[in-house]
């Protein structure tokens, strides 16, 4: 079975869907690789690397005869025509807005999966591209702001005067959002981040970000791990919210997109205008036509000094690793498919089926709605009581019944003794008690690191039940012979438990 | 020797005894500790010996010579790994030894007593017989199951907690008739020489019912036994040395089980009778439905990650032990930390088969203690981590343990090797770990799976290191 990788030929896209090292694993399933000449050189992968790795590099008809096409962006209307029956392509197709392209694909009778409709479900998350490039444009986003920013985002204290640090607004914290957020926190600026999932506050939080919240309570969480669009109310209320950080903040990081539709505007021309000069906005959510009202999808414009950069190709930006991401999430889709010996189109599978928009031409996509997510079992009724397991004696609170009744009967059996037994036997039994506590309050404090050479040692020293069997050696009796016996036992165990404890903490050392 | 020199003798055995103890705080006085106690067994023994005329009795000195020969050239053989299995077979001598001077003091009784100090002296002699048989048996069982001689699986017969009792009642019965004198039927020797027996097969299935990781409990307790075993002695002899160093054993032995136990969550009680890990824990009552599959990776994969990783963190488990992979794993540890990586060790208290015992073996591959961490130590530290390595350990990093209520090992405390950045786990297999229950930790996103030989998976990404 052949996968072709064809070279992206959409302007400015220098990503391309295999590396040399994606290439052995797809040989090691069994596919042979054939990718076109020059394919991988914007991404920084020569044809020799490739060569090297075991494809087979050739020109741009053989790769697209390949029984299974694998790239970046949707092919355009020349490659279209290329495609025949029993091929399958697996790329970005975004199927909701492009129901042209669906439509002459479908014309060609292939099989079509697209790499934008992995499902968010955990199992799915090594294939899902959205997510790894999303996490690479985050970053991308605020390092692009930084380059037209004419200053730097952490606050310092100099000689010459102090230098405020930046205040980013992120809005949505997705994948994207959060990458985002880690940037600026690492570049230092104070960050804060707004979501409709309030899920989502324990991440932003744990990234070292503020989150913002409006006093409606509303849960944006959709179905699939998506957010879903809000109430009108809380529609005003966030855009309130918005209008006031925009006089704040020096820059926004905009990543709200819903599922199939066009991005909701979030941030108006009026809040643009609000914004201090040499404040940038970048909007991730450029491709779907922004959630700022100035974007320019593609271009960064200058808008009354505030840089609103609109970029839609920031993981390409950074080609070099993109590819080895997407590529990587390419590999773990044609494992899930079965490699090249048992590849399928599963229609039952759970990531699969929602990626695949045409089998053999028929139009599979939309795929049927997920299941309403079930209920979620709050985490703290689920957690289990767990005791504490700090090192030292149980600290007790209230004695308990077992304990209170436990009392007693020691209480009565003392009495009992007091009565009864000779004082001979009371001696030993002080010795005894007492030696009970001193050795309860000694162990306690031996480190846990020493619990084997304690066991020996402790061993060693119960041989002292030797001067036991000393003490019934007298002559050749029976009752001799069994004292020598045990005596021979006991000094095994005292020469080799000491020894061996000495040996085993010879090997501590710092 | 006068009565009074022979007392301080047992001051000074006992003192130096604690002292003993008391150098195990910390490693810096242990090796102190340890020379303390031989002191004070040298001053015990020779005190014991110059006052009973034995100290040129040439038996006892063969005996003695002979003894000290074997247990030397043990103590110098022994494998670390094999520790457990000495430690268990050290306590069996104990308990013999216990059963063999309450035999002989039986025969032959030290001082001639009458009435209540007679009876206290027959409960004292059966009650050291009891304890001593029951550790002597049930340590050789354990024993057996730690060297693989016996299965590990827990023995489980029908009806057994019963069997138990009735053993007892039968051992109290036995016990009056002892006290009574005997009679003609059954004269009291006799009766005691079935007590010994019956509480010998007390002791084996006692521990038979035990599964193997459940050992590091077991041997603890045994450790107490042979304490005891020994006090009951010091008071059938009215020796206070005996029942002084009896009760710091003993209470040594219970504390290591009550931590072991609680590192578990579980009770004293439901270890001793036993059963855990057998038929009835392969089919889990609870346990969630797995989400998510597998990754498994390569050790090229591991060794990447390693390379780019700050800091990382190895859980080592009784996997490791067996295969013998801790001094490839110190080799491991020394290139990232020549690397200014930070590597550290996590233990778990019941990682391993004794108490302790994967610190001796990290120990023994010369990895510096101040690096190896107790759980309370470094739990807090794992989500700030790049790379967990878990090394052939299962149930000491189950999540389930803490998320869901259902699981067999609900409420033990775990190390939560699913909140660093990367979790690789080297596993022999898919199986489940001991417990038989599914650790969902293999299924997290950000674990990756390792399989195969421990030992040469740790040697294939060391050599990827090194290259």
């Amino acid at each position: 079975m052949k996968v072709g990788v064809p070279k992206e030929i959409l302007p400015g896209e220098r990503r391309v869907a295999a590396t040399p090292d994606s290439v052995k694993k797809l040989i090691k399933l069994g596919f042979d690789v054939i990718v076109e000449r020059n394919a991988g050189l914007a991404a920084g992968f020569d044809d020799a690397s490739f060569a090297a790795a075991g494809a087979t590099v050739a020109d741009s008809a053989t790769t697209w005869r390949g029984d299974i096409i694998i790239k970046v962006r949707p092919p355009i209307d020349a490659e279209v025509a290329g495609l025949t029956e029993n091929q399958t392509l697996i790329s970005y197709l975004y199927p909701a807005f492009s129901a042209d392209l669906v439509t002459k694909l479908s014309s060609r009778r292939i099989n079509a999966l697209a790499m934008d409709q992995v499902p968010r479900i955990t199992r799915a998350q090594k294939v899902d591209a959205l997510s790894s490039m999303g996490n690479l444009s985050g970053y991308r986003a605020v390092i692009e702001a930084v380059n037209v920013m004419q200053r730097p985002l952490r606050g310092q204290s100099t000689a010459a005067g102090k230098i405020h640090p930046c205040r980013v607004l992120v809005i949505g914290a997705g994948v994207a959002g959060l990458a985002a957020i880690g940037a600026a926190r690492a570049l230092g600026a104070i960050v804060r981040a707004f979501d409709t999932r309030p899920a989502v506050k324990d991440q932003v939080a744990s990234m070292g970000a503020e989150f913002l919240e409006v006093q409606i309570d509303e849960d944006g969480s959709g179905t699939g791990g998506y957010a879903k669009e809000m109430s009108p109310a809380f529609i005003a209320a966030e855009m309130a919210l918005f209008a006031a950080q925009a006089k704040e903040v020096d820059i926004i990081v905009t990543t709200a997109l819903i599922p199939g539709r066009r991005a909701p505007i979030l941030i108006t021309a009026d809040m643009v205008a609000s914004m201090k000069r040499g404040s940038v906005v970048v909007d991730l959510a450029a491709e779907q036509q922004g959630n700022c009202e100035l974007t320019k999808p593609g271009e960064a414009v200058d808008v009354n000094g505030v840089t609103v950069i609109g970029y839609t190709d920031l993981p390409s930006r950074m080609a070099q690793q993109a590819s080895t991401l997407y590529a990587t999430n390419m590999v773990h889709l044609l494992t899930e498919m079965g490699g090249a010996e048992k590849f399928t189109l599963s229609e039952t599978n759970d990531i699969i089926r929602p990626m695949t928009v045409l089998k053999a031409g028929e139009l599979m996509w939309p795929p049927p709605k997920p299941a309403e997510k079930p209920e979620q079992v709050t985490p703290h009724a689920a957690k289990a009581k767990v005791q504490s397991a700090e090192h030292g004696p149980p600290v007790g609170g209230r004695m308990s019944a077992a304990t209170r009744w436990g009392l007693l009967v020691v209480g009565l059996a003392l009495l009992g003794i007091g009565f009864n037994a000779p004082p001979t036997f009371l001696t030993h039994f002080t010795v005894f008690v007492l030696a009970c506590f001193i050795g309860y309050q000694v162990i306690w404090s031996v480190t846990p690191a020493l619990h084997t050479p304690l066991m020996s040692v402790t061993n060693a020293i119960s041989g002292i039940i030797v001067i036991g069997g000393m003490m019934q050696v007298s002559g050749t009796s029976a009752a001799s012979l069994l004292g020598i016996a045990a005596i021979f036992l006991a000094s095994i165990n005292i020469v080799g438990g000491f020894l061996v404890t000495q040996r085993m903490l010879r090997m501590f050392h710092r | 020797m006068t009565p009074s020199l022979l007392a301080t003798a047992y001051i000074t055995a006992g003192v130096l005894f604690i002292m003993s103890l008391k150098g195990l705080s910390h490693p810096e006085t242990a090796r102190r500790g340890n020379l303390f106690g031989a002191i004070g067994m040298c001053v015990a023994v020779l005190a014991v010996a110059i006052q009973v005329g034995l100290a040129t009795s040439p038996y006892v000195i063969v005996a003695v010579l002979l003894a000290a020969a074997i247990g030397a050239v043990v103590a110098s053989r022994v494998a670390m790994t094999a520790m457990p299995q000495l430690v268990a077979l050290l306590h069996s001598f104990v308990g013999a030894a216990a059963v063999l001077v309450g035999l002989s003091n039986h025969l032959s009784p030290t001082a001639e007593l009458v009435g209540a100090e007679a009876t206290i002296n027959h409960l004292e002699t059966i009650l050291g017989v009891f304890i001593g048989a029951l550790t002597f048996t049930g340590s050789v069982v354990a024993w057996g199951k730690l060297q693989g001689v016996i299965r590990s699986k827990p023995l489980l017969l029908p009806g057994r907690h019963l069997l138990n009792a009735a053993m007892i009642i039968a051992c109290v019965w036995l016990g009056v008739v002892v006290v009574g004198g005997g009679g003609p039927a059954l004269p009291s020797l006799s009766a005691l020489l079935i007590i010994t027996a019956i509480s010998g097969l007390l002791g084996i299935h006692l521990v038979m019912a035990i599964g193997g990781a459940d050992m590091p409990v077991v041997v603890s307790m045994l450790n107490s036994y042979s304490g005891w075993a020994a006090s009951a002695a010091g008071f059938m002899l009215s020796n206070d040395l005996l029942i002084i160093t009896g009760a710091l054993v003993g209470s040594s032995g219970a504390i290591l089980s009550y931590i072991m136990c609680r590192a578990m969550n579980r009770s004293f009680i439901s270890v001793i009778l036993g059963g855990f890990g057998g038929e009835e824990g392969a089919a889990p009552a609870g346990g969630a439905v797995m989400e998510g599959e597998m990754v498994a990776t390569s050790a090229e994969e591991v060794a990447e990650l390693l390379r780019d990783a700050q800091s990382v963190i190895i859980v080592p488990g009784y996997g490791m032990a067996v295969a013998q992979a801790q001094h490839a794993v110190r080799e491991i540890a020394d290139i990232l930390r020549s690397r200014k990586t930070q590597v550290r060790f996590a233990i778990h208290p019941v990682a391993g088969r004794l108490p302790g015992h994967m610190n001796v073996l990290l120990a023994e591959a010369n990895i510096p203690y101040d690096i190896v961490l107790e759980m309370d130590e470094i739990n807090e530290d794992f989500e700030k981590t790049d790379v967990v390595l878990v090394i052939g350990a299962n149930d000491i990093v189950n999540p389930s343990a803490l998320e869901d209520p259902s699981s067999p090992i609900a409420g033990m405390p775990v190390l939560p090797a699913w909140e660093a950045e990367a979790c690789i786990v080297l596993k022999r297999g898919r199986g489940a770990g001991y417990a038989g229950v599914e650790n969902p930790l293999f299924f997290k996103p950000k674990t990756r799976m390792l399989y195969g030989d421990a030992k040469k998976s740790v040697e294939a990404v060391l050599a990827l290191l090194k290259a």
